[in-house]
């Protein structure tokens, strides 16, 4: 379990990673997209991975055997900024190519 | 408490006189001064019953006691005698002000700055904790700074005052280390405290740094050389500011601060070298530079160095009798000098000049003025029956005394008379060219006449008062002198008598010899000293001000440019791979320190559904940083995988409400992209294929660079989650979310009602990016290629165009016909579960940014159902009132809290019978949870609908262009 979800962070990391250093726009939205997955899903896991432990108390339940509901709160309101910002970005990065014509991150094509 | 109201008082006029800016009338501002100096005269005055004879009133508030760090303000009887001189001329400088300042200058602005100088001088004085001296230090630097530019317009106005903060500015800094330093051989900074350990201080290894920053800080601003060079130029101030600063109370701040440490730091060989040398150097250099002067304030701002390097020189002896002389002539010389300056600025202010060589026979003209300035300066000489004189007399007479048996001791008679001759010339050339000689010519005002009484009433105050000192010292200044020596003296005060004639002794002598060797100095130089005009001679090419300029222009110029361009860069790219970088660097590094292993892989407990599901999810990843350059939509579509991946992850490893969020938040961006992807331009494979080594190279670099920010992610989750979960605080949310916060569901329970406070920050923060969303795309103007329509709807509509039965727009209006008559029923259907989800939330996953979104999904589809129009027409959505309804019901349901007397977001939580749904949780909780709801709901929406009415507004857009670029 763990190594298949760490195997997935790495990839997701390594695609976010080569896409923000790309010189479009676009590509850096959906970099940015990935690498907030990986970070999600990176703190998600520090609170430890177990199946079939929601952190929902009911009658009968061992607190004891629960996941950690900390790391969960801490992603759920990040997923939502996380929408926030990649809306401030692509309207940001519209509004730049609309100004300067060209996608290019920094606002003009690098020679040649 | 006096004291308190004593330091707050100048800045509180200062504050009210702000307010005066905008009213025309110029006296309110200089009497409501007046008024605040006349006050804060009259507290001080109230004071000396208090300090007489060694008393002293202190007032401790906590500031930060940890650091040793309080407004301590303490007065003593020196501390009241230069509070006296601060307040005293203060008032008088007000007065002649109100005078000078002329019709256009804007005069509440001149009074502002004043009074606020004149507080924080007051605080320095009053200061009974040495770093709060340091922070007021600092604020007369600023003031001064604003002082001199006040008339900003003049470019030497601008340049002086930046001389005078980078000089002071430079010395602060240096004092502020040297007074940490000081508070850290003490062990404390309460100044009774230093002053009391002066053996201690000097017999520490680290006193010579101390002595030496704190120098530097006193030295420059009290102008000693090196650092003599600011004062010159500052004489581009306002006259009444120069009559203040930089006679009375500015520059007597670096030797007020030698003598309050006095008693901590003098009397050892470095003490004497240092001070010396720069007191000996800066009493002889002033001097003979101010007989070569031409500018009248040129003449004076030398004279006055030079009388300051006296002071420096006294203090320097180490001797009690010599700390009396300084002390003595400090107050001396503010009178004289100040009203020197204020007789300067009425020449100038009458004859619209200060040039000497232009300026001839006035006493005609200004027969008060010329013999007020007159006896002034012969107190500025030293000649008898002036307060001048007797200071000197000490001077001298502790210059022939041997202190410290040294080349410097044994020069120091000699240097001192020449000083003195040096001074009688400078006097004598100030009277005799300005008051006396043939009538003037070219003066740009033809005809000076006397000011209004009450510009000169300063002048002929200060002037009486060096007569008086001058005739009856010890009966005129001789009580409150005594207080102020014994209260830095202590127990080592001597034995001194302040009186005019002493017999005939050396100190006469030498007093004889300077009036007349000066005299006759100035007669046989006379000539030459009146067409010379390139400064002194022998020094012409030694400029400290061109060496300051130098540096200045090297380290704020050449290196900043040669930083700029060798360090800095204007493109992204290499920014955010170093960013990459040294977070890779920062985990790597740090993690190789501690001692990190990578674990053995554990191949055991793989579950092949969850790992089939990851292969899809890492092909997402990969495909979609392989096709975003090329094939948008397709990296968007892999991204959405890649989304759902995670979706999956969620519900797999117990995180139903992640899940939930997860899934309705991809809907919502996949969305917004597509909505984006509209506006960028076209991009083919074929344009650039010609790829070169460079590019090649880099991304090469790029590739390693991401390979191995994956790898050391993989590497190190892999390590954190195969530790054992430390018990850490989730046990306690466990515990208590059911007990105290009322819901079963923890992850919503932390959300609404522990950190709640958090959520409400993060609302916030969502409001904050939809508002600015908006505000952006209102000013949305898209690139020219990418105006036009898309080709998909100039398709349909050329096949509109073409068949006679159809109108425009049919096509489109019946394009997926069935799925978006579905879309349109299913909105209900959504509304209802959204509100279920809030509903069940605090118990069951769910909660308000999950039903939010999907409320917000369902007016979404409404809206890709039909299209803008269609929607518009059918729904109105007002997201603002939405966010707005959202903030203001969570901060109120947290408010509410108050009522019941408990703190803010507290939550109370019941349940309560509903008829026909049965038992309903009904925590507080839900009401704040409502709040995020509306906010989440109106947030998303507004940013969508924002992007999605740019497609509607694009005729308007083209139609603003379109003049535009005619005009072009």
């Amino acid at each position: 379990m763990e190594l298949v979800l760490a195997i997935g962070i790495g990839i997701m990391t390594g695609s976010g990673v080569w896409l923000i250093l790309r010189p479009r726009t676009y590509q850096v939205i959906i970099g940015l997209s990935l690498l907030s997955y990986a970070v999600n899903l990176f703190i998600f896991g520090v609170g430890g991975v177990k199946s079939n432990a929601a952190p929902l108390l009911g009658e009968g339940v061992d607190v004891s055997t629960l996941t950690d509901p900390v790391p969960q709160a801490l992603v759920l309101t990040a997923i939502v900024i996380g929408f926030a910002t990649t809306a401030l970005f692509l309207v940001v990065l519209l509004a730049a190519r609309g100004l300067t014509g060209t996608d290019h991150v920094d606002g003009r094509e690098q020679p040649k | 408490m006096i004291l308190v109201l004593l330091v707050c008082l100048p800045f509180a006029g200062s504050l009210a006189a702000t307010i005066l800016l905008r009213t025309d009338s110029r006296v309110l501002a200089a009497r409501m001064s007046g008024a605040v100096t006349l006050a804060a005269l009259v507290l001080t005055a109230s004071l000396y019953p208090a300090v007489r004879a060694g008393g002293k009133v202190r007032l401790d508030l906590e500031w930060l006691p940890q650091l040793g760090l309080n407004v301590t303000l303490r007065m003593d009887g020196f501390a009241w005698l230069f509070a006296m001189l601060i307040t005293g001329i203060g008032f008088l400088v007000v007065l002649y002000a109100r005078y000078y300042m002329s019709e256009e200058d804007p005069v509440p602005r001149f009074f502002s700055f004043l009074l606020a100088f004149m507080g924080s001088m007051l605080g320095i004085v009053l200061s009974g904790n040495i770093i709060l001296l340091s922070v007021f230090w600092e604020l007369t630097s600023i003031f001064s700074f604003l002082l001199i530019s006040y008339w900003h317009h003049n470019a030497a106005a601008r340049d002086g005052a930046r001389m005078a903060l980078t000089i002071t500015g430079i010395g602060g800094f240096c004092l502020l280390a040297g007074l940490l330093v000081l508070g850290h051989i003490v062990g404390s900074y309460d100044l009774d405290v230093v002053l009391a350990s002066g053996d201690l201080i000097k017999a520490h290894p680290l006193y010579l740094t101390a002595l030496v920053l704190i120098l530097i800080g006193a030295l420059t601003k009290s102008a000693q050389v090196p650092f003599h060079f600011w004062l010159p130029n500052a004489m581009a101030a306002p006259t009444p500011v120069s009559a203040y600063l930089h006679s009375a109370t500015m520059v007597k701040a670096g030797v007020f601060l030698l003598v309050r440490f006095w008693p901590a730091l003098s009397g050892t060989y470095e003490w004497f070298m240092l001070v010396g040398i720069a007191g000996i150097s800066t009493l002889l250099l002033g001097a003979y530079f101010a007989m070569f002067q031409q500018d009248l304030k040129g003449l004076l701002a030398y004279s006055t160095i030079s009388h300051l390097g006296l002071i420096t020189t006294l203090l320097s002896l180490g001797s009690p009798l010599a700390a009396v002389a300084a002390i003595f002539h400090m107050m001396n010389h503010a009178t004289f000098k100040a009203s020197l300056f204020m007789a300067a600025g009425i020449i100038d202010h009458e004859t619209g000049t200060r040039d000497m060589r232009r300026l001839s026979g006035l006493l005609k003209y200004l027969p008060i003025t010329g013999t007020l300035a007159m006896v002034a300066s012969a107190a500025m000489a030293g000649v008898p029956l002036l307060n001048g004189f007797i200071s000197k007399e000490m001077f001298f007479a502790e210059a022939v005394e041997t202190h410290a048996d040294s080349v410097l001791d044994r020069i120091l008679p000699y240097v001192a008379t020449l000083a003195g001759a040096f001074s009688v010339a400078y006097s004598l050339r100030f009277i005799h060219m300005v008051f006396f000689g043939p009538e003037p010519t070219d003066l740009p005002k033809p005809k000076p006449h006397e000011p209004p009484h009450w510009m000169r009433f300063p002048i002929e105050f200060l002037v009486l008062a060096c007569l008086v000192v001058g005739i009856i010292p010890s009966l005129s200044i001789g009580p409150f002198l005594h207080s102020a020596v014994v209260s830095v003296l202590g127990d080592r005060t001597p034995e001194y008598s302040l009186a005019v004639w002493h017999g005939i002794n050396t100190p006469l002598i030498m007093s004889l010899i300077a009036l007349v060797g000066g005299g006759a100095l100035y007669f046989v130089m006379k000539d030459y000293l009146a067409k010379c005009d390139d400064g002194p001679p022998l020094f012409r090419h030694l400029g400290g001000q061109r060496i300051f300029e130098r540096v200045l222009v090297t380290v704020s110029w050449k290196w900043a440019r040669w930083l700029e361009s060798n360090l800095g860069t204007r493109h992204l790219q290499p920014q955010l791979r170093l960013i990459a970088a040294a977070g890779f660097l920062a985990g790597a590094v740090s993690l190789y320190l501690a001692g990190f292993s990578p674990k053995p892989l554990s191949f055991d407990d793989i579950d092949p559904i969850f790992a089939a599901v990851w292969c899809i999810g890492a092909f997402c990843a990969l495909g979609a940083a392989y096709q975003a350059k090329y094939h948008r939509l397709a990296a968007l579509v892999l991204l959405g995988g890649a989304g759902i991946t995670t979706c999956i992850t969620f519900v797999w490893l117990s995180a139903p409400d992640l899940a939930i969020t997860q899934l309705v938040v991809e809907i919502v961006t996949t969305v917004l992209l597509l909505l984006g992807l509209r506006w960028l331009p076209k991009r083919s494979e074929k344009v650039d294929n010609s790829v070169s080594f460079a590019a090649r190279s880099r991304r090469f670099r790029d590739f390693l660079l991401a390979i191995s920010c994956g790898f050391g992610m993989f590497l190190f989750s892999y390590a954190i989650m195969t530790q054992p979960v430390p018990d850490a605080i989730a046990s306690y949310f466990l515990d208590k979310a059911y007990s105290e916060g009322g819901g079963r569901n923890v992850v919503n329970v932390i959300l609404v009602d522990f950190r709640g406070f958090d959520t409400m920050g993060e609302i916030a923060v969502l409001a904050i990016v939809a508002l600015t969303v908006f505000a952006l795309l209102r000013r949305f103007r898209p690139a020219p290629d990418s105006i036009e329509k898309p080709e998909q709807q100039r398709i349909q509509n050329a096949f509109d165009a073409e068949r006679p039965e159809r109108s425009a727009g049919d096509t489109v209006r019946d394009y997926l016909l069935v799925p978006s008559v579905i879309m349109q029923w299913m909105f209900p259907v959504i509304a209802t579960f959204s509100v279920y989800l809030i509903m069940r939330g605090h118990d069951l996953p769910g909660g308000g940014f999950a039903a939010g979104i999907t409320m917000a999904i369902a007016f979404l589809l409404q809206y890709l159902a039909g299209g803008v129009r269609w929607a518009e027409d059918r729904l109105r959505i007002l997201p603002l009132r939405w966010m707005g309804f959202g903030l203001l019901m969570s901060a109120m349901t947290g408010m509410g809290a108050w009522l019941f007397g408990y703190p803010f977001l507290t939550t109370h939580s019941q349940y309560i019978e509903v008829p026909f749904i049965g038992k309903v949780p009904a925590a507080s909780a839900l009401l704040f949870d409502l709040g995020v709801f509306s906010l989440v709901v109106g947030a998303t929406v507004l940013i969508l609908i924002a992007l999605a009415h740019q497609s509607v507004r694009m005729h308007r857009v083209r139609s603003l262009d379109a003049p535009k670029a005619e005009e072009a």
